[in-house]
């Protein structure tokens, strides 16, 4: 069984490791480090230590052979025959994390017809396009998905295998984590690889954004992340790249699936998925009355954006919950962020701090949305506003 | 209909604090808090079983003070609650924890359907619940605005998903997650409390599972946290004051600068 060893004779009672829990379990007593229950095993004590007094015994190693796993597998997204923009970004990413040592970047694509996009994903970073074509592909169903993905996986041996953090790979990933008993991290805003174990060190934030822990999996293979959207960047495609396709051989229970999907309801006209929105106007309690928001729809209407809200905003019933941002509603990342009427609580900046340029106007200037925003302005929102709305129209004239 | 739902107890996020200069959680003083996300899993599934009869049972995979969130879900309209608590258990990642979970799942037998919340507040992973299904070899429903139809052998739910909602028809048993606009979850009610103070409530343990060592807790877990940091505070940023017309006109100008204007 685990267990967490404090080497008495190792330990010279330095106290680095006190500060280096998250859990506030280690405590100094008699120039020794104590563990108390409160300890997770999460590990930071170990790696902070640098007389390496702490020991954390996990028991047996998996069985995985890990040299026999190399290169990058990443799972591609597709709608209606167009490939997701997270699908590139991956790529992108891929890319860069192979360059380091030299490995290889490919890319799995289940569709009802692939056209010329196994081409787009070559020239967008990967080495190899697994492909499978069946109309019964048209749209994400978990099971075959997964049985496919699994299979190839099985055969191919990716060291790393990286899906989006969107509602398909947050579907999909756990499932074929969980069915080839290996690790995954969620949701990751960072990857990079271990110069001395070569294994992939996975950072991503957790407690609603106040922490960022740096993850590995370091005894299974693949090693696989889901990547947060709109973070990491596309490369510009480059039509001289080459590649191979590769198609994928379906079985006959492939397509099986319990579940079926009986309809697609797309968002109402008007209604936009503020995930996908360049410019963001936001409000929050600061707004007072639902009426108010008419003010922001003018702004975002002028330049073209979505209304984006904080939780108390929402709560109050002012705005509707698809355009919550913050940890319990939506991640955006538009190009500018417009805070109105917004504390800037950690819950709400979990949502929005990835945006290009953040702008804020609040009555209180020792608001926490100060502390991060790009450039604030302390005052009144409802005599800024109209002033700003006017000098666009006037700019623009 | 017998519906499972997995339960977790979270510090509330909004108290936890940082010590700037360690660059560490403050955990002292914070409240423990059941899951905001669990709710909704757990009134959707009262709700079924108000409808169509049957029971609900909850349950947890954490140190023995989680019991409190059983407690607190029986006191909301709960049937029976199961506690699964043991050393062993410490330090779970995904994996160790939706495969402890499914085996509680087999050992209470002949269940419809497994609710769990979209994602726990402080892990945020939003895994256990598909890892389940894969535990359990089950269909999966994920994101989960509401149940529409439910009835002895299949069920109908909306998923929601980027630019719309699929609307899914699925074979029972089946896991689902569920979010957090699905409903309005009750408050306890006075018969629900005196029967949270009542309750006993089982411990499930390692063996009680069935379960090798290997597959529980940090042996069970491929994962492994070996770094925390603070996110850097990025404020570099200018702050102005002054005039409404001016700081509109300052504001017009930094539009300017983006590709937005
Ligand atoms: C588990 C959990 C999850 C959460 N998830 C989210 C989430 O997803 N998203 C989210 O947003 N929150 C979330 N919250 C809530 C979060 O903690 C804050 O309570 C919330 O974001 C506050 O919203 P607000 O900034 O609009 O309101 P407040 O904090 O009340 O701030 C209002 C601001 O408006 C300013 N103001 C008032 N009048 C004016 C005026 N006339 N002109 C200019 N400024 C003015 C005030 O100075 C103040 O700073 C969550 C909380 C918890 C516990
Ligand atoms: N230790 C646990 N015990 C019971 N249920 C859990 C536990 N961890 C996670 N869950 C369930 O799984 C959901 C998703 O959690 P997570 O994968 O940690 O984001 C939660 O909303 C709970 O319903």
């Amino acid at each position: 069984m685990a267990s967490i060893e404090v080497r008495k004779d190792t330990c010279v009672g330095c106290g680095i490791c006190v500060p280096a829990c998250p859990f506030g379990a280690i405590t100094m007593e008699d120039s020794l480090a104590v563990i108390s229950d409160e300890c997770t095993l999460c590990g930071a004590c170990e790696s902070s230590c640098s007389f390496g007094a702490i020991i954390i015994r996990t028991g047996e190693a998996g069985g995985t052979e890990i040299d026999q796993y190399s290169g990058i597998l990443v799972l591609a997204e597709q709608r209606d025959g167009i490939i997701d923009h997270s699908t590139l970004e991956l790529l992108g990413e891929a890319r860069r994390l192979a360059e380091a040592d030299g490995s290889s970047v490919s890319v799995i694509l289940l569709t009802e017809k692939a056209g010329n996009r196994p081409a787009e994903l070559i020239s967008c970073g990967a080495d190899t396009v697994y492909l499978a074509e069946d109309t019964q592909l048209k749209h994400f169903r978990t099971e075959p998905f997964s049985k496919i993905t699994e299979r190839l996986i099985t055969e191919k041996k990716p060291a790393v295998v990286l899906a989006a953090a969107t509602t398909t790979g947050r579907d999909l990933m756990p499932r074929i984590a969980k069915n080839l008993n290996t690790g995954l991290t969620a949701d990751c805003t960072e990857l990079s690889i271990d110069t001395e174990s070569g294994g992939l060190l996975q950072t991503r934030p957790a407690f609603g954004g106040n922490i960022l822990a740096t993850i590995v999996c370091s005894d299974t293979r693949p090693q696989m992340a889901t990547v947060r959207p709109r973070v990491m960047k596309a490369m510009d495609p480059d039509e001289t790249r080459t590649g191979a396709i590769e198609k994928i051989e379906l079985q006959p229970d492939d397509l099986a699936s319990r579940t079926e999907v009986l309809e697609f309801k797309p968002l109402d006209e008007g209604e936009v998925d503020i995930t996908e929105a360049e410019v963001i106007v936001a409000g929050g309690r600061g707004l007072k009355a639902p009426e108010n928001f008419d003010i922001l729809h003018e702004l975002a209407n002028l330049l073209d954006g979505s209304i984006g809200a904080s939780r108390a905003a929402i709560d109050a019933g002012w705005v509707s919950y698809p355009h919550q941002v913050g940890q319990t509603g939506k991640t955006v990342q538009p190009k500018t962020y417009i805070a109105c009427g917004i504390s800037g609580a950690v819950q709400h900046r979990v949502g929005m701090q990835s945006a290009d340029l953040i702008l804020a106007v609040n009555k209180d200037e020792t608001a926490p949305i100060f502390e991060f925003c790009d450039v604030g302005f302390v005052g009144d929102l409802f005599e800024i506003i109209p002033f700003v709305i006017k000098e666009i129209k006037r700019r623009r004239k | 209909m017998r519906i499972v739902v997995a339960v977790k107890q979270v510090p509330d996020t909004a108290e936890v604090r940082i010590d700037e200069e360690r660059g560490t959680l403050i955990r002292e003083g914070v409240p423990s808090i059941l899951n905001p996300f669990d709710e909704y899993a757990l009134e959707e599934a009262m709700k079924w079983r108000d409808e169509l009869g049957g029971t609900v049972t909850v349950i947890t995979m954490g140190p023995p003070q989680a019991e409190a969130v059983l407690r607190e879900a029986v006191s909301m309209g709960a049937d029976e609650a199961v506690l699964l608590s043991d050393r062993a258990f410490a330090g779970a990642d995904t994996w160790a924890t939706s495969h402890t979970l499914a085996k509680a799942v087999e050992k209470i037998g002949d269940v419809d359907i497994v609710m769990t919340g979209k994602q726990a507040i402080d892990g945020d992973t939003a895994q256990t619940g598909p890892s389940i299904a894969a535990s359990l070899d089950w269909p999966q429903v994920t994101f989960v605005g509401s149940v529409r139809e439910l009835n002895g052998d299949s069920m109908v739910a909306e998923r929601y998903v980027e630019g719309g909602c699929e609307v899914i028809r699925s074979s029972l048993p089946v896991v689902i997650t569920v979010l957090k606009d699905a409903n309005t979850p009750r408050l306890p009610s006075l018969r629900g409390k005196m029967k949270s103070r009542k309750i006993e409530i089982p411990v499930w343990g390692r063996e009680d599972l069935d379960l090798p060592e290997s597959e529980v807790g940090l042996d069970g877990s491929p994962t492994r946290v070996v770094k925390i940091t603070t996110p850097e505070s990025t404020s570099n940023g200018e702050i102005h004051h002054g005039e409404p017309e001016d700081l509109a006109k300052l504001l017009v100008d930094s539009l300017l600068g983006s590709e937005v204007f």
